[in-house]
């Protein structure tokens, strides 16, 4: 029989194979160049999504300010792309050269000190794990470790994503304000915004977001993994079973904001710039949706719910823009009423059982669908 | 630290332990004292605060004043946890498993091994742990139900799953809130028979109303009473104490 | 920063920005009322709150218009009217959503926030499409406007006092009905024992729904009065739904006392301190000072210590 060390068993690795042979291979030779670079996009949300799976598929922790981390990696990026845009030479016609623009705008004439270390593209990708990480792993100390959860921790998390969207806004001469950081060019020379450059920017994306898959598979299938599903179901007991809850749900939470960062940092490269459009409450919940309508329990499902919800939103807001809003309405109602396991349950509940009626195999459910959290069965 | 304040040969020190609640005292000013494998068993009628003097030890409610040393520790300054960590166990009233996971994975879990988040990440199911886990899962009468989801399983299985899951954490001190209670005649004597096995070598405190268990188990009773000791000693010398059949056996 | 200010005229500033706050807080204590026995009593968290309000708020504006085009007469009345038809129009929506929607979440609360959050979403889209995306203002009666001098630096606006004296009274009504009548203890009884409640009698299904439409429809009465600090768009109310989260939490949930204390704390320290800076660093810092108090006390100011 299966034996628990495997990181995935075979349902799963086809799914993984499925998933990367869609977005290596078929999606990049039948889009065009505009349209990969909208997959692009999708694709560093679901970066959230797959953290998502673990703190709230898992964890049953909901954070309602994903973007909250979203936009620390996305700006500590961007931090490091505008200085670098704002070379003396690029900026000769400032009053002070050598700032970024949004900063000579607002009369400041010298770089703020915590921007004087993004000159280093090191300290700058460190930056992007260490920063998110800390801040989760304050909130969620003070909160966990005093037992606050549910509802309570996803108001606070929707506080926090509030609080620092009116930061970035007000605060313009340092953050570039409501319009973010713009005009972002190059990075270490190399000029991000041709299409050759988004194309490579596109497969780079595409192995990082498979190397959270696998690291979010890891904890899924560890011992780890199935503490978090004890915890959601049975908190209390889980103490008594000699395991410190609070260590745990601060765990996933600061993997899920590591995640977030990282997709906040590939979009920064990828599209060029960032705003606080991108760290609010709004943004925060609908990137929540994208984790509800692919499953909260499949971390595969949460990459195809965030590439669905995001072509949806896109196509709907060409064609119709008011329909939009009463769609992603209707979704947020729809996942929670009739389809709690996203399209994930679908699958595993409609699809998988003919496939395998087709198949004949005789082995019960266990898809890529995640559901069957039971099959890291004994070896016998 | 405090070891002056007790006799060595005390596994489990209880002194002068209060609990209130908006000034309702559930636990008033109790004092008792448990000896390396010893069997203690509570008795008292309801709202005695039977289940809060194990609350109380196991940290799920905290003490308004009063001390419980463990071997050397204060258990009152501990997390529940970290109380778990040093080697007490509880079995709960109602069975309190995990549904979501498997038999198995159920005891697993209870496995005293990687405990902490990099050891939870980093566990291995090795030989031992499935060995252990057979075992165990073979004296609870589960063991051709190892991969079935701990959901499916009956009352009186939830029941002994839960006490496998505590007989795995081999703690040195094990509180058992009323094991028999809600099961059927055929269950009760194998849980009895069970119970039997799992008690030895280590300290027991049980909470229990049937008296006949009671007096095949007991090495020593503590009978509570509106959160106080009303008397405590042999089965023989309980059971003659006017002032217990008054309140409580004479019903 | 408070340097260049004299000690009397901080007092007058503190004074008057003090009073400047009143709306905001009888905002925040209505809609904070309507979320606490929503949330306190029934456990649900109601993300579409803010669009309740707002919905009271574009009652409250229908009516004043109504009222100028064809009744200019009794314009001066036409805030009561509003009020009412503001409270019927929100409690007989939040009536329908109870019964459509949030029945069938009680014991998934996390879910609950999700789905009343995508109602939110349809209804800001539905104010859009009837009502325009453009804001409205209502135009305020002769008799609240202008403001009384109570000392020759320190002002007191008449809507002000006008709104806040409302806010009590409905706080009281509303206190009475939850711990006096009949169908207050009914709820409470709920709360506390669904199944013991449903046992005894009570119909446990209508006393939800009820609930729900008495939350909703005083959000219907703070929208009411939100026109006057405000005007009114179609996502004028996501604005207020975090602070007002954070009014309820802060306040101890179960806490009608607290809820008013925490509205009016966090109401009186941002209208101070936008006297002194822009508006949004207030808001900033009021918020960051919430969240860090709750992160040291988390159950909230008053709540009250049970055996579990």
């Amino acid at each position: 029989m299966s034996d628990n060390a495997r990181l995935v068993n075979r349902p799963e690795l086809l799914g993984i194979l499925a998933l990367a042979v869609l977005l290596v291979v078929i999606l990049p030779l039948t889009l065009d160049v505009f349209r990969l670079n909208l997959v692009a996009k999708y694709l560093t949300y679901a970066f959230v999504a797959v953290g998502l799976v673990i703190c709230w598929g898992y964890g049953g922790i909901l954070s309602l300010g994903q973007g909250v981390f979203f936009g620390l990696g996305g700006y500590c990026m961007a931090m490091f792309l505008k200085l670098e845009a704002s070379s003396p030479e690029n900026t000769k016609i400032q009053s002070t050269p050598g700032i970024p623009d949004f900063m000579d705008w607002n009369q400041i004439t010298e770089l703020p000190f915590f921007w004087k270390p993004f000159h280093s593209l090191t300290f700058t990708v460190i930056a992007i794990i260490v920063v998110p990480a800390f801040f989760a792993f304050i909130i969620g100390a003070a909160m966990f470790k005093r037992r606050v959860g549910g509802t309570y921790f996803a108001i606070i998390t929707q506080a926090v994503a509030a609080i620092l969207t009116i930061l970035i806004v007000g605060q313009q001469g340092y953050t570039g304000g409501i319009n973010g950081m713009t005009d972002l060019r190059t990075l270490k020379g190399w000029d991000i915004r041709p299409d050759h450059a988004k194309i490579v920017l596109y497969f780079f994306e595409v192995a990082c977001l498979f190397g959270c898959i696998f690291i979010a598979q890891f904890i899924r299938r560890s011992k780890l993994g199935r503490i978090l599903v004890a915890m959601r179901d049975k908190e209390d007991r889980v103490r008594f079973s000699g395991y410190s809850v609070a260590n745990f749900k601060i765990f996933a939470f600061c993997v899920a904001a590591i995640f977030a960062a990282i997709g906040g940092a590939m979009f920064a490269l990828q599209v060029g710039f960032m705003s606080p459009s991108f760290v609010g409450i709004v943004p925060s919940i609908e990137m929540v949706i994208y984790t509800a309508v692919g499953g909260r329990l499949s971390i595969l499902g949460a990459v195809y719910g965030t590439l669905l919800v995001n072509f949806a939103k896109t196509s709907f807001s060409e064609s119709f823009p008011e329909l939009w809003l009463f769609g992603l309405g209707g979704l947020f109602i729809a996942v929670v009423l009739a389809f709690p396991n996203g399209l994930a349950g679908v699958w595993s509940d409609y699809v998988q059982p003919r496939i395998d009626k087709l198949m004949r195999k005789k082995s019960p459910k266990n898809g890529w669908t995640d559901t069957s959290v039971a099959d890291g069965a004994p070896a016998e | 630290m405090l070891i002056g304040h007790q006799p060595k040969d005390f596994l489990l020190a209880v002194e002068g332990l209060t609990v209130s609640f908006d000034g309702f005292k559930a636990v008033n000013d109790l004092s008792f004292y448990v000896e390396e494998n010893e069997i203690r068993v509570i008795i008292g009628p309801n709202g005695a605060g039977k289940t809060t003097v194990l609350d109380l030890i196991c940290g799920k409610t905290k003490a308004t004043s009063g001390a419980i040393h463990f071997r050397d520790k204060d258990l009152t300054k501990m997390k529940e946890n970290q109380i778990v960590q040093a080697g007490v166990g509880r079995k709960f009233q109602t069975p309190s498993i995990y549904d979501d996971l498997t038999v198995f994975e159920n005891l697993e879990i209870s496995f005293p091994r990687g405990r902490s988040v990099f050891g939870a990440l980093t566990f291995k199911r090795d030989a031992v742990v499935r060995d252990r886990v057979e075992e165990v899962a073979e004296m609870i009468f589960l063991k051709d139900r190892l991969n079935m989801s701990a959901e499916l399983l009956s009352h009186g299985q939830k029941q002994w799953l839960e006490i496998g899951m505590l007989l795995i954490q081999d703690p040195d001190l094990l509180m058992l809130d009323e094991p028999v209670a809600g099961m059927s005649v055929s269950e009760r004597v194998k849980t009895a028979e069970l119970l039997n096995t799992i008690i030895k070598n280590r300290s027991v405190l049980v909470i229990e109303h049937d008296m006949k268990f009671v007096e095949d188990i007991a090495h020593k009773v503590t009978v509570l009473h509106q959160g106080q000791i009303l008397s405590e000693g042999t089965m023989e010398k309980v059971k003659n104490d006017p002032k217990v059949i008054e309140v409580y056996l004479g019903h | 920063m408070f340097g260049e200010y004299s000690i009397g005229d901080l007092g007058a500033i503190f004074a008057m920005q003090g009073f400047a706050g009143l709306i905001l807080f009888s905002v925040y204590v209505l809609m904070a009322l309507g979320l606490a026995i929503i949330f306190g009593q029934m456990g649900v968290i109601n993300m579409a709150h803010g669009e309740f309000m707002i919905l009271g708020a574009y009652v409250t504006w229908m009516t004043s218009n109504f009222f100028q085009t064809f009744l200019p007469s009794l314009f001066s009345g036409y805030f009561f009217v509003a009020m009412i038809l503001a409270f019927i129009a929100s409690g007989a929506l939040g009536m329908l959503v109870e019964w459509a929607l949030i029945r069938h979440l009680y014991k998934r609360p996390l879910d609950t926030l999700l789905a009343t959050w995508g109602l939110s979403l349809i209804l800001q889209q539905a104010y859009r499409s009837i009502f325009g995306a453009r804001e409205v203002g209502v135009e305020l009666p002769q008799w609240m406007m202008g403001s009384q001098h109570v000392t020759e630096t320190i002002e007191v606006p008449i809507n002000g006092i006008f709104v806040m004296c409302l806010t009590l009274l409905i706080t009281m009504v509303v206190a009475w009905i939850m711990y006096k009548s009949r169908w207050g203890r009914q709820v409470r009884a709920v709360v506390q024992n669904r199944v013991m409640a449903g046992a005894v009698g009570i119909n446990t299904e209508r006393v939800d729904c009820y609930t729900f439409g008495l939350g909703c429809g005083i959000a219907g009465i703070a929208g009411s009065a939100f026109t006057m600090i405000g005007s009114t768009g179609p996502t004028s109310g996501q604005l207020y739904i975090v602070d007002t989260f954070l009014v309820v939490v802060f306040g101890g949930a179960a806490s009608l006392v607290g809820t008013i204390a925490s509205a009016f704390t966090i109401s009186q320290a941002q209208s101070t301190m936008e006297f002194f800076m822009s508006g949004s660093m207030a808001k900033v810092l009021t918020l960051l000072a919430v969240v860090g108090i709750l992160m040291l006390r988390p159950q909230g100011l008053f709540a009250l210590k049970v055996r579990k």
